[in-house]
């Protein structure tokens, strides 16, 4: 090169620079980066993000959140209103109103009125009684106890169900079995989903035809009468964990389809790719290629479409246990809470207990939200 | 102005506002066509050519709109003398006005035919319905127009083609469709966009022989639109130079082949290979590369690239583009001072 | 056409073959067999059955035979038509579920055009319209749509119309036409009650369509054709439903072969709080009372319909796209 055409060169790279600092930056960003930018934009899916963070933290720690032994029965004390909190009391303050009942004569039913004139005073960080921190230790402390646990009554801030058990802390425990049950089996599913889509997208021929096949048939099998059928079967005998893990094995096991389809896709897609093909060529093994080269370039998908999952199998937890063929009670999940609404008399008697269907709701929306979120970063031509 | 012209695009603006930030994608564009006239845009990609015929169609979609100047067209309806120009600028993209001159007085042969037609209609179907918008006429008399045209445009046993689907006809075959459909109403003006970049080199030969026989035959103007010298080279009368929205020089194209005066369009021309050129020498190339729309640079679009640049003048003001000659116009300050205000 | 139709009928009986196993698998999952737990349930409830008539059961299902006898002899039972006793109702199975599953059909079908009808609009609306109003409240309402279980739907309607009108909201007929035989009066009673349950029962699906058609309008909106369309002069409006709706809609209709599947199956929650005659409350109590071949019949009915459903849904598909008839046949 002449020194003319040198400097030439050198004066357009100045006058160019400028522009240049931007674009620098997004070109040596690692993928998650460039997810992680475009995510943050998508401002609902922040907030859904920190919601389910909350969601997450009662599920791992319900005894903290509740106010009750969750499977505590008083029969006195049963179908009793939400006593809700008040903060504001001509001034800041933090109590519920006391509920006093009598029994009805002629229905002889225990009917229940706030009264506002018997105030309950709150405390957050109170005691109460005693639980496990993660199975490891036990403690009494709660978010919200009573100010004089020994004079007044406890309370109900969802109300009681027909047992009179406390329903809010009932919600809270249920929360750490329907999520966990959603996460185990999508946990499952996704394993299983990512090492037959693999199999059958990295290796095609006989593996990819008998794989699709069968991904096919269980896709053309409607899964709901099958679940019913497979979780009716199940011994009355097992025990709550035995059921638990069973009914979360027979959930994933017609799930797994799905991301099995999109993972074979993409790697039918990335083998043809020029950087697949380079590794190939430097005598990468078959293994490192697909963990080491190919898996990592599809984490965001699968962590898109797993979030996506995850609502899914919460549904259809809720209602397996709701029709009274998934989880049993000692167990406690929201549907087997819902399983209480499932008579007009209750639900027109104590409409409260439709709440832990909304806690299925606001879950799953922010769930499907932030699933969304994270599917338009991972592949914002989509 | 051209008093005869059919077309003038008097300083033409388009933008694109999005949170981002706006690209100016068509600033201040301007040129005639004159009726039977073939008028052909140059430029790289992105500079603005095919928004600049969108915007005369007026089908730029949001975020993108039409900000300024005038698209004057005179439609058959109106008589021949200069004064009964219609501003297309100020008619309502979707309106009725504007529907009735797009596609009858104006037509357009799109870049892509395969992605320009629907897979899932046959090509009777879309080519009847472009016929039934303009003319009341019912489908059997459709259905003889639209073969009439295809006979004309070279497709073999159009009657059969009528009842086909885009994919199962070849590259050539769907752009003569597309060529049939545009001269189904007899349009005044033909703009063609880039009709020969996806077919291979010898349809292309004749598919612009076959544009060249139209434009005569139907007495049309056509805009043709091309990043290839080459192709402007065997079609058009008049050359218009397009660089960052902006028009670098313009004039007919044996001026502009024989003596460019703005150094963009020198450089484009040095970038062709000719039989001339001695063997296994590198091709001269433009240095730089266009730089981002959100980054225009102040003063001339095209100085960060210049080899002729002068600091202090071309990074400062954006020259206007003014006759030099008898023909020929460019924005340089090397040919004239005159600067665009801001 | 032709063709295709006929390769994908010749599927089917293969398809209905491996679903016969499936369903019997079920029908084998609970331990012990059934006749012995019926026996241990009569006794429960102080009744006995004589050891002749015991001893005919087993040999008719030939359950003293290996697995696969007794399959063979349920399934050449069922291709005879004969779908078996069932012994909780003490009446043949085919008797209990006919009614039931016609039921069952006009409910899924009448959900399916609902649901159809009314995603398409909302669809396209908030596509065309991206980022407006109308655009934001439809994609909340169809977050919440997706989000609520059809059962919490159907218990909120039901609480609602119970506590504020004062009416219950169950079933399919009035109670005059409930046992009654088909006439005028009884199709006019169904028409009036399928609605609501057709409303739950599609507000899910009208959700998932009405965002599958939004994300596939917004593809097919920015699709060089629809500049050629522009520029041929065609009004917006006409030219959005002729080009960008119509193949928008191709993707969704090969949503179908999920879709018709999943509204019959999923009718059967809506139908067990709504307590409607069809055949998924009745699959409920056979599978609780462990009345196995009932329960095997009504989960054969279910693959039938959902084998159907993907049938239709490949004849439309082929039907509305001619690159699909082509390559196919």
């Amino acid at each position: 090169m002449s020194a003319e055409t040198e400097s030439k060169t050198e004066n357009i790279e100045v006058r160019q620079a400028g522009q240049r600092e931007d674009a620098d930056a997004i070109s040596v960003a690692p993928n998650w980066k460039l997810v992680w930018w475009r995510f943050r934009k998508h401002r609902l899916a922040l907030v859904a993000g920190v919601l389910l963070f909350f969601i997450i933290l009662i599920a791992g720690f319900p005894g903290f959140f509740s106010t009750q032994d969750p499977s505590q029965s008083d029969t006195t004390g049963s179908f009793m209103p939400p006593q809700g909190i008040h903060i504001w009391d001509d001034g800041p303050a933090f109590f519920a109103y006391a509920a006093n009942g009598a029994r009805n004569p002629r229905t002889l039913r225990m009917e229940w009125q706030l009264d506002e004139s018997q105030k309950v005073p709150l405390r957050l960080f109170g005691r109460g009684y005693e639980w496990k921190v993660l199975g490891l230790f036990t403690t009494d402390i709660h978010l919200i106890g009573l100010v004089n646990p020994d004079e007044d009554k406890p309370i109900h801030l969802l109300g009681t169900d027909r047992l009179g058990r406390d329903q809010w802390s009932r919600l809270m425990y249920g929360t750490q079995v329907s999520l966990s049950v959603g996460l185990l089996a999508v946990f499952i599913s996704t394993v299983l989903g990512i090492f037959l889509g693999g199999i059958s997208g990295y290796f095609g021929g006989l593996a990819d035809m008998v794989i699709q096949r069968v991904v096919e048939l269980l896709q053309s099998i409607p899964p709901i009468p099958i679940w019913l059928a497979l979780s009716a079967a199940l011994p009355r005998t097992w025990s709550v964990t035995t059921s638990y893990l069973a009914i979360t094995g027979i959930l994933a096991l017609l799930t797994w389809t799905t991301l099995a389809r999109e993972v074979r896709g993409r790697f039918l897609a990335l083998r043809e790719e020029d950087f697949v093909v380079a590794a190939k060529l430097a005598g990468c093994r078959q293994l490192r290629i697909v963990f080491r080269h190919m898996v990592p370039t599809m984490n965001s998908h699968i962590i898109a479409a797993v979030t996506l999952a995850i609502p899914v199998m919460i549904i259809n937890e809720t209602f397996l246990s709701f029709l009274g063929l998934g989880l049993r009670p000692p167990a406690i999940s929201w549907g087997v809470l819902l399983q209480e609404a499932q008579n007009l008399q209750s639900v027109a008697l104590a409409p409260w207990l439709l709440l832990p269907g909304v806690a299925v709701i606001i879950t799953v929306l922010v769930l499907n939200v932030l699933g969304d979120g994270l599917r338009d970063a991972a592949d914002p031509y989509h | 102005m051209n008093t005869n012209a059919i077309l003038s695009v008097r300083n033409l603006k388009t933008r694109f506002t999005m949170d981002e930030g706006t690209t100016k994608a068509v600033d201040g564009v301007s040129f005639d066509v004159a009726p039977g006239q073939v008028v052909g845009i140059v430029g790289e990609s992105g500079c603005g050519k095919s928004v600049t015929i969108k915007s005369i169609l007026r089908i730029v979609q949001k975020p993108g709109e039409v900000v300024g100047g005038e698209i004057l067209f005179r439609p058959q309806r109106h008589g021949e003398n200069g004064t009964d120009f219609v501003d297309l600028a100020k008619l309502d993209g979707r309106g009725k006005e504007m529907r009735t001159i797009r596609g009858n007085d104006i037509a357009l042969i799109p870049q892509e035919p395969m992605a320009a037609l629907s897979p899932v209609h046959t090509i009777g179907n879309q080519l009847v319905e472009a016929v039934q918008l303009h003319r009341k006429i019912n489908k059997r008399q459709a259905e003889e127009i639209a073969i009439e045209r295809m006979k004309e445009v070279g497709v073999p046993s159009p009657e059969e083609r009528m009842s086909a689907y885009s994919w199962e006809l070849s590259g050539g075959l769907r752009q003569r469709v597309m060529i049939a459909m545009a001269l189904l109403c007899s349009p005044r003006l033909l703009i063609a966009d880039e009709p020969t970049t996806a077919i291979d080199v010898t349809t292309q030969a004749q598919v612009l022989n076959l544009l060249r026989g139209l434009q005569k035959n139907h007495d049309m103007a056509i805009i043709f639109i091309t990043h290839d010298l080459g192709v402007i080279a065997q079609v058009a009368d008049d050359v218009v130079v397009m660089y960052l929205g902006r028009v670098m020089e313009t004039g007919p194209v044996d001026d502009i082949f024989h003596n460019p005066l703005h150094p963009y369009t020198k450089a484009l021309l040095g970038s062709i290979p000719s039989i001339h050129t001695t063997s296994r020498e590198p091709l001269p190339t433009i240095e730089g590369s266009i730089p981002h729309p959100f980054n225009r640079p102040a003063g001339c679009p095209f100085f960060p690239r210049c080899a002729a640049y002068m600091p202090g003048k071309c990074d400062r003001q954006t020259p206007k583009l003014e006759r030099i000659g008898e023909h020929q116009s460019v924005s340089c300050f090397l040919h004239h001072e005159v600067a665009e205000e801001i | 056409m032709l063709v295709y139709i006929v390769k994908r009928l010749l599927l089917l009986p293969l398809l209905l073959l491996v679903f016969s196993v499936i369903a019997f698998i079920l029908i084998q999952a609970p331990p012990g067999d059934f006749v012995t737990s019926y026996v241990a349930e009569l006794a429960a409830s102080g009744s006995s059955m004589d050891r002749l008539q015991i001893d005919a059961l087993r040999e008719l299902y030939g359950l003293d035979r290996p697995g696969y006898v007794q399959y063979f002899k349920w399934l050449s039972r069922i291709l005879q038509g004969d779908l078996g006793i069932s012994l909780d109702f003490q009446k043949p199975i085919s008797e209990l579920i006919g009614q039931r599953l016609l039921l069952t059909v006009i409910l899924g079908l009448s959900t399916f055009l609902f649901t159809f009808a009314v995603a398409l609009p909302i669809g396209t609306i908030s596509a065309t319209r991206q980022y407006s109003f109308f655009d934001y409240f439809f994609t909340v309402f169809n977050y919440v749509g997706v989000a609520t279980p059809t059962f919490m739907t159907a218990l909120i309607l039901m609480w609602l119309a119970f506590s504020k009108l004062g009416i219950t909201i169950t079933g399919l007929f009035s109670p005059e036409y409930a046992d009654a035989a088909w006439s005028f009066g009884r199709v006019v009673d169904l028409g009036k009650h399928v609605w609501l349950p057709m409303v739950i029962l599609g507000l899910d699906g009208t959700a998932r369509l009405a965002r599958i058609l939004r994300a596939n309008l917004l593809d097919e909106l920015n699709k060089p054709y629809m500049e050629m369309a522009r520029a041929k002069g065609m009004p917006e409006w006409r030219l959005i439903i002729k080009y960008p709706v119509r193949l928008a809609i191709n993707p969704l209709v090969s949503s179908l072969g999920w879709y018709l599947p999943l509204i019959f199956s999923g009718s059967l929650i809506v139908a067990t709080v709504l307590n409607l005659p069809t055949i998924g409350p009745l699959l409920l109590r056979s599978l609780i009372s462990q009345d196995m071949f009932l329960a095997g019949s009504i989960v054969l009915s279910y693959f039938g319909l959902a084998v159907i459903g993907t049938l239709l849904s490949d004849v439309l598909l082929a039907w509305l796209d001619p690159r699909i008839r082509m390559e196919e046949s």
